[in-house]
């Protein structure tokens, strides 16, 4: 039913990619960049909302996985890119590489998933604030990647095309998982963990797949986001950055994808129209925060939903 | 939902590219000439943890513009200095250069500051053909991107050999310490040319610590420091980490001379550090108590412009960034960006408040670096290092 | 051996100012179980208030006095006792009822609040400013090692208000009340206990603390900016962990035993750069094997 009408709407999603990407040169290139860099953002967000608004485990450090793909799928394109014997394999070397940045992404995710699996709330905030941190400083002093320079010179692979069409393929993957049998599992163990686990739901397994497939995801945002700066530092991947992911989930409302891909594409525009006023941007952001817990803690872009509610 | 929200999306972001396609842009260089101004960009960190670099950088590039305008602008037109926020932050750089050069059409780029910064914009100006000058980013990759790109400053290996010497030669120490921030790229490569160029003048390295930068406490590693004996103590960071080490290691007891390069330069310096940074040398760009005709009269003409600030050398290197571009663009007669790029790197003996300035062939600048002692609380001029 | 007495002199000092704010965020844990994000900020606050007295307080204690810098440092710690409960009136309070996921995303919106508007240049701007020094400051040679007067005030400041803190949470009213709200909400209501006015007290004491501490901070550091509570804070929270949260000698042993460990692994060469990364390593640590930290008690789950 709804499986095979999602799986045309995404089909349909990667060819008008393509084909806006094909004429994409006619386009100014400031314009380009930033709906690529929206694209960009729709795979964090969406990511980011599998682990913290559907299965509820609230995570600050999802800008760690987007560095582990990041510097994955560079090493390897800087590695390989000059002996590619055809411009036709671009594509394949490409996405190669956010592949193998994506499953770096999804074992950090593992190593992060798992000690944290007793933690709830604050703890497990911190916690991945730590692993956040943590992956940082390793790649701060990992001299193989450059260190506190970074990497630079990454050849500029990313276009509308790939931006988009992953995008589509994130937000498929993920709402169809979310939406499928298996993927209410996810809801209950956010929803309330003993009772999920005397119902027969595992809480370990889903809250580990969720960091898996969220920070898979991650990785290959982080992929596309090295190739389309073309230059990678580990200070851009701070707990700053973190947290401008997780205001594009609170404002989305935690939980809803529609919502999160809404806001992630206004909080990348905004910000260029209000470049203006780029010094008051973080103030407006916590001020947005605060205001938004208290007065409508779904979130903006959240439309009626049928919910049934059991006190 | 999945459907509302992708039209939305796709509605949204049609509506963007639509309006850029009334600015199509072509790679040559942009329409930066037409209605009477003459458009140059500045990409600066005017926001963030670097803000007082970028401010600094901004205004002696500001008030060299300024400074045309007042005198008959440039061929004929007035210059439109059209300055971005980078907000300290990567990923910035790529979408305000992309920004100025697509949208705003500039003819040139000036900025920035920061290495790691520069390095993100620089591809795309050299994909664009516009010229771009760093005013101090030293970091020599910066250069190596392309024939596009130069910088007005000198850099990290010759500011390395520079403070080398200077151990050897003024401190006559032939054994010193070196004490890396593990943060900075800047600071890292500093400390890579100085081990380099020290161990080739004869002298030995004590030991090699590292500490991140903003820290608060460096007395863990400077006791240890101190447990080597050196000579005097390298430290090639910035100003707010230096005040602090050189309390802690007077506090340690640790009575060597400590030296370092042009992140020391800031008056906060010995606001921050005071007594304890007495004595002690750094290399820069250049000196405001150098008694030069040019550097008298650009301290008075940015006090007057800045409400009494002396300029620091980001000031002077902003300032000097933009009049090298002005006497390039004069001299090929053009904002064409293919002939200022020639004339860029047929640049010999500019005259710019910190030195005269020769482009070699790597386009960075070769010029002088002065060193400077702290004596009362002020920075005194020292000696001149020529290349 | 002499390293390891002078690293032991530099961790104890640092370890005290961990404590000292460690303090503040398990009170505040202990009565309402949030960690209060802001803080960090507090701390960086108490700092900013007296970098703007310092200079009034010169007028009437000439620096550096003993004097003079407590003068400052009470002055400091009452502004900040009063934001602290202005931000637990303004921002919590209204959100007592809801989840504890929306009163934590509030409370990071508040410390990114305070620390941005901080930076704005119409405030106090983003560069670093230098502290006053406040205290007189003597070198000596104790036992052939280098000691800084500072260096001996800061662990003797936090001991004394640490048997402060003891005899207000032990022997005072109020003091038993935080005890009897920290340990079952529903019932210390239920005997009377205003829950509003020891929340508020709690969050008072807690920030007077953290100003204090800040200011220590400063004097050792005196380079002051709108994110300098950041990193202190963070360790000061592990440290709460590590010695149990909610339990109070439990902070104050975490701090000593953080700031010690980081002290330690900071002079060694090979570790030096991952100094960072240390204590979020012992965070994790302690949460896999011994999440009820050194000295609290496993709570049950109660379903």
């Amino acid at each position: 039913m709804k499986r095979t009408g999602a799986r045309r709407w995404l089909l349909l999603a990667i060819i008008a990619a393509f084909g806006v990407s094909y004429f994409s040169s006619y386009f100014n290139r400031y314009y380009v960049g930033v709906v690529i860099d929206v694209g960009i953002n729709i795979i964090l967000a969406v990511s980011l909302n599998l682990i913290n608004g559907h299965t509820g485990q609230f995570s600050l450090g999802h800008a760690g996985f987007m560095a582990v793909g990041g510097y994955t799928a560079a090493s390897i394109t800087l590695a390989l890119s000059k002996q590619l014997s055809s411009l036709a394999a671009v594509p394949a070397l490409f996405l190669v590489a956010l592949l193998a940045g994506g499953l770096m992404a999804a074992l950090a995710g593992l190593a992060v998933g798992v000690p944290t699996l007793r933690l709830k709330g604050d703890y497990l905030a911190i916690v991945t604030l730590g692993f956040g941190e943590i992956i940082r400083v390793i790649f701060q002093n990992m001299e193989s990647v450059g260190a506190a320079s970074g990497l630079f010179g990454i050849p500029g692979y990313t276009n509308l095309f790939w931006a988009w069409s992953l995008a589509a393929v994130t937000v498929f993957v993920v709402a169809s998982l979310v939406n499928s049998t298996y993927g209410r599992g996810f809801i209950a163990v956010h929803d309330d963990e003993v009772a999920a686990s005397a119902m027969g739901i595992n809480p370990t397994r889903y809250k580990v797949t969720a960091f898996v497939i969220g920070a898979f995801f991650s990785g290959v945002a982080g992929g596309l986001y090295a190739h389309h700066k073309t230059l990678l530092s580990p200070t851009g991947f701070d707990f700053l950055k973190s947290i401008d992911i997780v205001v594009m989930v609170i404002l989305g409302g935690m939980g809803r994808t529609a919502g999160v891909i809404l806001a992630a594409i206004v909080l990348t525009i905004l910000p260029e129209f209000l470049r203006a006023f780029a010094d008051y941007r973080m103030i407006i952001y916590s001020l947005l925060i605060i205001g938004l817990m208290m007065a409508r803690p779904q979130g903006i872009f959240t439309f009626a939903r049928k919910t049934v509610a059991v006190k | 939902m999945k459907r509302l929200s992708y039209l939305l999306a796709g509605g949204a972001c049609a509506l963007l590219l639509l309006n850029g396609c009334n600015k199509p842009s072509d790679g040559g260089g942009g329409s930066g000439g037409s209605g009477g101004t003459i458009k140059v960009g500045e990409f600066a960190s005017l926001t963030g943890k670097e803000a007082t670099f970028g401010a600094s950088s901004h205004e002696g590039t500001q008030l060299a513009i300024e400074e045309i305008n007042a005198g008959g602008g440039l061929l004929g037109k007035k210059l439109e200095l059209l300055t971005e926020d980078d907000l300290s932050k990567a990923g910035e750089p790529a979408t305000v250069v992309n920004k100025l050069i697509s949208r705003d059409g500039v003819v040139a780029i000036l900025g920035e500051v920061a290495s790691s910064r520069s390095l993100e914009a620089a591809p795309i100006c050299q994909q664009n053909k516009i010229p771009m000058i760093s005013p101090s980013s030293t970091n020599p990759k910066v250069t190596e991107t392309g024939d596009y790109i130069f910088r007005v400053c000198f850099i990290d290996p010759f500011q390395g050999t520079v403070m080398a010497n200077f151990a050897t030669k003024t401190l006559k120490a032939k054994k010193v310490a070196v004490f890396t921030d593990v943060k900075s790229d800047y600071s890292k490569g500093l400390a890579k040319y100085f081990k380099e160029g020290f161990a080739k003048a004869g002298g030995q390295i004590t030991a090699e610590l590292d500490f991140n930068g903003g820290d608060k406490d460096f007395k863990a590693q400077l006791t240890a420091i101190k447990g080597s004996s050196p000579d005097a103590v390298f430290v090639p960071a910035y100003y707010t980490d230096v005040a602090l080490i050189c309390i802690q290691a007077k506090q340690l007891g640790l009575n060597v001379p400590l030296f370092g390069g042009d992140g020391w330069e800031s008056d906060q310096l010995v606001k921050i550090g005071g007594d304890a940074v007495e004595g002690n040398y750094f290399s820069t760009h250049y000196a405001p108590d150098v008694a030069t005709d040019k550097v008298k009269s650009f301290v008075a003409a940015y006090q007057k412009r800045f409400q009494g600030k002396t300029p620091d050398a980001m000031a002077a290197l902003g300032y000097d960034s933009a009049m090298l571009l002005a006497d390039a663009m004069k001299r090929a007669g053009s904002t064409d960006g293919g002939k200022v790029r020639d004339a860029l790197a047929a640049t010999k003996d500019f005259d710019a408040v910190t030195g005269k300035i020769t482009i070699d062939q790597k386009r960075d600048a070769t010029k002088s670096a002065v060193i400077l002692q702290v004596q009362g609380g002020k920075f005194k001029y020292l000696e001149t290092v020529n290349p | 051996m002499d390293w390891f007495f002078q690293q032991l002199i530099n961790g104890l000092a640092l370890g005290s100012i961990y404590a000292l704010i460690a303090l503040g965020y398990t009170m505040v844990y202990g009565v309402l179980r949030f960690i209060n994000f802001a803080h960090s900020d507090v701390l960086m606050l108490g700092a900013f208030a007296a970098y703007f007295i310092a200079p009034a307080a010169a007028h009437l204690f000439p620096p550096p006095s003993y004097l003079g810098a407590l003068f400052v440092m009470v002055l400091a710690a009452g502004i900040c006792a009063v934001i602290g409960i202005l931000i637990e009136l303004l921002a919590y309070r209204p959100l007592r009822d809801r989840p504890k996921l929306t009163v934590l995303i509030t409370a990071i919106g508040v410390s990114l609040f305070i620390e941005f508007t901080c930076q704005h240049h119409a405030v106090f701007g983003a560069s670093t400013k230098p502290f006053p020094n406040l205290l007189p400051q003597h070198d000596f040679r104790l036992a052939g090692l280098a000691v800084n007067s500072t260096d001996l005030v800061v662990p003797l400041m936090t001991v004394v208000l640490l048997a402060a803190l003891w005899f207000i949470v032990q022997k005072t009213k109020i003091g038993t009340a935080m005890r009897a709200v920290s340990f079952n909400h529903q019932a210390a209501a239920l005997m009377g206990v205003s829950i509003n006015r020891v929340i508020s007290f709690t969050f008072g004491l807690g920030s007077a603390l953290a100003a204090i501490a800040g200011i220590l901070y400063a004097l050792k550091a005196p380079g002051i900016e709108p994110l300098m509570g950041v990193q202190p804070g963070l360790r000061a929270f592990i440290a709460a962990v590590l010695g149990g949260i909610g339990n109070l000698p439990g902070a104050a042993l975490g701090g000593l035993v953080l700031g010690l460990l980081e002290t330690f692994a900071g002079g060694m060469p090979a570790i030096s750069n991952y100094r960072d990364g240390i204590a979020f390593a012992i965070l994790i640590l302690i949460l896999l094997f011994k999440p009820a930290g050194l000295l609290g008690k496993t709570q049950v789950e109660k379903v």
